[in-house]
């Protein structure tokens, strides 16, 4: 009897610090990307400072790919906003092995792939012209898989329209293609349906932005 | 049931007692005290944490307590753990150990520059070879530009450091490449014969280079094939000069590539627009067929092929200095074949294997009257071939140091006739390396080594000490030095009549700083260089000749300070006299200019995607032999100094869906008169100068490629 009791209160103990510890989490979680949007998010310190405590979340929960996922988000975005390109490599190596073992939990991933297109994209930035050959084709690619896991992920579109905008008509880039895609991109996000409000949400702002670019 | 009620009882009291909140605060610094900002520091097991600010302070709150363990990950630092009480956990003071990363690992630079992608802190990027004005897409043109190199123009080769052509050799996947500029008549040099697309590494090492090469005195122009390529591709080119064409494929796997290349370049069209010094009586006309093909065995296994021939055909009539108004013809057939296989595996247990075999033949066949006229015409044949294979493992030791041990085998024929007459030989060579890398500290490493040698035309066995320092000041900065005996078998045109001649020797001396950033490289180097044993052909054939080479040199890259330009200077200082062949004396021989520097400057127009780049060189005047001037004046007079500019725009587009880039390039574009030296007649009484064939070359030309998407490859570049 005094067994039973025992167990059962061990049981519902366990049961309470695993709700207790999900709600840390995802409180935690929210509270740190519910401004991944916002302009305070291309100040590097404090993507640097998200990048450590995403880090430091998926240090603990190790069954969870997105701790990791949004800590190598936040790495490759410093190396885009930062001046300074001889950290790029660091920084991409480090959003690298965390895509990894963001991948391990979750594979065939169409958000990983988004942001492993942005590190092939990040890496290229450093020397365009010795670089672009392997990783422009990286990034190419990672989007194209990003595509076949998930047609309906936005931030796909928000990216390859990105790539449209910004290349040089020369190579291929176009301004009607890009405003298409973004058009493409906006109509996306508004029929997404994340699966909860931590999962990947980013990049709304930004096409609108890069919309208004393109007209 | 007190227990149970002590369960309840932590259930019901234990979210109150974890509000309890304890204040973690304190700087991080390095071991010299430096703040560090940016370390990710946490309660161990907990999300609680802080980033460490610019002063490398830090400040949170946790609700964990009691005895806790607070840890601190850097990049570049060794993760720290320490134990802390939360009740007595403000004011920490943290300090990171530096960790030993590539960054701060130093790497064997005296004596070598290197063009790579893979290797972080290069000189030049393989693009940069194909993108340098004035060097028509030749690597060793591309290769004059930087410090060390001659701009002597017009003999095939680099002459580095004093050294003639003959003392550099090529290789390619550590393979000797006996043959690697195409034949030519006198006074035009050859191109080489393999295309900069082909490598995606070059190291031209002026000094002071590895035991695993030998049978070089001055300097080693080691190049690394590409793996396979990222994707199938088709191409097309298309020139005044000629027309070219490859197709690459790559299986569905990945695993496996073959590519096929061929071009057909014809010069008498251009020639007879043109109005050369020297007439076109045969050709010029080559055709160059090759084929390469490549194999993943394993994750760690690769397996390369590469074959390549080629066919020329050139001759050139010109007046004759010898016999006032008359002409004189020479020329020459050529048949070249190499091939090359290569293969690289882990073997697992810190052991790689490298095994590489190869086969090359040459033919010229040489028709004359450019000699005194004795016997008309001459007719000179030389065939030469080589085989030769080559084994290497290295084993790593602990962390960073490895050491290398292999050995080679060569077997070399050179036939040789004169007038039918001939004169052969052929040489078994062999040879055995090791050497270690051995990092002290990771900021200091020392490379010991060494090479045995047996040539049996020669009949000697050398041996060939090599010793490289070098100490990294800090992530950018580094001091090297080196110090190394090279051996070198004569020229086959001495060897060939006189079995009894032994090896030439060449001793380095090598001091050199350099700083590496991402956007500038700086670097200086110092050398002397003794040549000891050089053949002499008088009296007769003997092996006492020698002489020295020092000097300074300069190379500054800056990609930083303006905006869509890349440029890059290199000065050389050289000193060096020789008493070799028929000198009379200790002299600088009339391969070598004092002073020698380059300007490469590359710029790049986004808006009109269009390249523009010119390369300046300029050396002082070398010496030449005036066979009036009594002996103790041999080699007294200098020629004029030697400027050059050479021009390259392109405009990169697409047309259909293939990437599409014109080229306009224009070698000497202010068309500068340059005099590398004189013949003279063999009564004295008449010379004429020794200057290019055509005072500048125009070449324009339109390449495309399919499939494989170049854009980025050439947006700064080209």
């Amino acid at each position: 009897m005094k067994r039973l009791f025992l167990s059962l209160f061990l049981i519902s103990g366990l049961a309470t610090a695993a709700v207790a510890q999900s709600a840390q989490y995802q409180d935690a979680m929210l509270k740190q990307t519910s401004d991944l949007d916002s302009n305070s998010a291309v100040d590097p310190t404090v993507l640097l400072a998200k990048a450590n405590t995403f880090e430091r979340i998926a240090e603990v929960e190790k069954t969870q790919w997105l701790p990791y996922y949004y800590a190598a988000y936040c790495q490759v975005m410093m190396c885009f906003v930062s001046q300074d390109k001889s950290k790029t490599d660091e920084l991409a190596d480090k959003a690298s092995v965390n895509l990894d073992k963001a991948e391990a939990l979750s594979s065939k991933n169409s958000e990983i792939a988004c942001v492993r297109s942005l590190v092939a994209s990040a890496r290229l930035m450093v020397d365009p012209a010795s670089r672009g050959m392997k990783y422009g084709m990286e990034a190419g690619q990672q989007i194209q898989l990003a595509k076949t896991y998930n047609p309906e992920n936005p931030r796909v579109y928000l990216l390859m329209g990105q790539s449209l905008l910004f290349t040089p008509e020369q190579f291929g880039g176009s301004k009607t293609k890009a405003k298409t895609m973004l058009e493409t991109a906006m109509q996306k996000y508004a029929a997404f349906k994340s699966d909860s409000a931590i999962a990947p949400h980013w990049g709304e702002p930004y096409a609108k932005e890069l919309l208004s670019k393109a007209q | 049931m007190l227990k149970v009620n002590l369960y309840l009882f932590l259930f019901i009291f234990l979210p109150f007692a974890l509000l309890a909140q304890h204040k973690i605060s304190g700087k991080v610094t390095d071991s010299k005290k430096h703040p560090l900002p940016g370390v990710n520091i946490s309660i161990k097991g907990t999300y609680d944490g802080a980033t460490s600010k610019a002063d490398g302070g830090f400040s949170f709150t946790t609700d964990a307590t009691g005895d806790q363990v607070l840890t601190a990950v850097l990049t570049g630092y060794q993760l720290l753990e320490i134990k802390i009480s939360t009740d007595n956990a403000e004011q920490l003071s943290v300090i990171l150990r530096n960790d030993v990363n590539a960054l701060r690992l130093v790497t064997i630079s005296a004596g070598s520059f290197e063009a790579s992608d893979s290797k972080k802190g290069t000189v030049l990027k393989p693009l940069d070879i194909v993108t340098t004005a004035g060097a028509g897409a030749d690597i060793t043109n591309a290769i004059k530009t930087l410090p060390g190199a001659q701009q002597a123009n017009d003999r095939e080769g680099l002459f580095v450091r004093g050294g003639t052509g003959y003392e550099t050799q090529t290789l390619i996947d550590g393979m000797l490449v006996r043959n690697p500029y195409a034949s030519t008549t006198p006074d035009i040099p050859g191109r080489g014969r393999f295309s900069p697309f082909l490598f995606k590494g070059t190291t031209f090492s002026s000094g002071g280079y590895s035991a695993q090469y030998g049978q070089a005195l001055s300097s080693a122009l080691v190049l690394e094939s590409n793996d396979l390529p990222q994707r199938s591709s088709a191409s097309i080119g298309l020139s005044v000069i000629g027309v070219s064409g490859g197709l690459e494929n790559l299986s569905k796997d990945k695993k496996t590539s073959w590519g096929v290349e061929g071009d057909y370049t014809n010069l008498s069209p251009y020639y007879s627009v043109t109005n050369p010094r020297q007439t076109p009586n045969l050709g010029p006309e080559f055709v160059t067929a090759s084929m390469n093909f490549r194999r993943k065995t394993s994750s760690t296994g690769l397996l390369k092929f590469y074959g390549y021939g080629n066919w020329g055909k050139l001759g050139f009539s010109s007046p004759s200095i010898e016999y006032p108004g008359d002409t004189e013809s020479y020329k020459v057939r050529n048949g070249n074949i190499y091939t090359n296989m290569t293969y690289k595996e882990n073997l697992g247990r810190d052991w790689r294997l490298y095994i590489g075999a190869s086969f090359s033949t040459n033919s010229d066949n040489i028709n004359t009257d450019t000699l005194i006229k004795a016997p008309v015409p001459t007719e000179i044949r030389i065939q030469s071939t080589l085989s030769q294979s080559r084994v290497m493992f290295t084993r790593n030791l602990g962390q960073f140091s490895s050491l290398r041990l292999g050995g080679e085998y060569q077997y070399a024929t050179e036939k040789f006739s004169f007038n039918r007459t001939p004169f052969n030989y052929a040489d078994n060579y062999v040879a055995g390396f090791t050497e270690a890398d051995i990092y002290f500290t990771p900021s200091f490493v020392g490379r010991v080594g060494g090479r045995a040698e047996y040539s049996s035309v020669l009949e000697r066995m050398n041996i060939a000490p090599r010793l490289s320092l070098a100490y990294k000041l800090n992530t950018l900065s580094q001091f090297s030095i080196a110090y190394g005996d090279y051996y070198q078998k004569p020229e086959p045109q001495y060897i060939r009549f006189d079995h009894g001649l032994g090896y030439m020797k060449a001793t380095h001396y090598i001091a050199s700083f350099q700083r590496v950033a991402s956007d500038y490289t700086f670097r200086t180097e110092i050398f002397y260089k003794k040549y000891t044993d050089l053949v002499k052909t008088i009296p007769n054939y003997n092996n006492n000749g020698k002489g020295y080479a020092q000097g300074v040199e300069i190379f500054w890259r800056d990609r930083k300070t303006f905006k869509n330009v890349d440029y890059w200077i290199s000065y050389s200082y050289l000193d060096t006299k020789r008493d070799y062949l028929n000198f009379p004396k200790e002299v600088q021989p009339d391969f070598a200019a004092t002073h020698t520097a380059s300007l490469v400057y590359k710029h790049f127009f986004p808006k009109l995607a269009t390249n523009l780049g010119f390369t300046y060189t300029f050396a002082t005047g070398r010496p030449y032999f005036n066979p009036n001037l009594p002996a103790d004046k041999f080699m007294s007079e200098k020629t004029i100094d030697y400027h050059a500019l050479g021009v390259s725009a392109s405009y990169l587009t697409t047309i259909r869906k293939a990437f599409t880039v014109f080229v306009l390039s224009v070698s000497n574009a202010p068309g500068n008169k340059q005099v590398y030296g004189y013949h003279y007649s063999s009564d004295g009484l008449r010379r004429g100068e020794i200057t290019p064939n055509l005072p500048r070359f125009v070449y324009i030309g339109m390449f495309m490629s399919i499939g494989t998407d170049r854009r980025q490859d050439v947006l700064n570049n080209f």
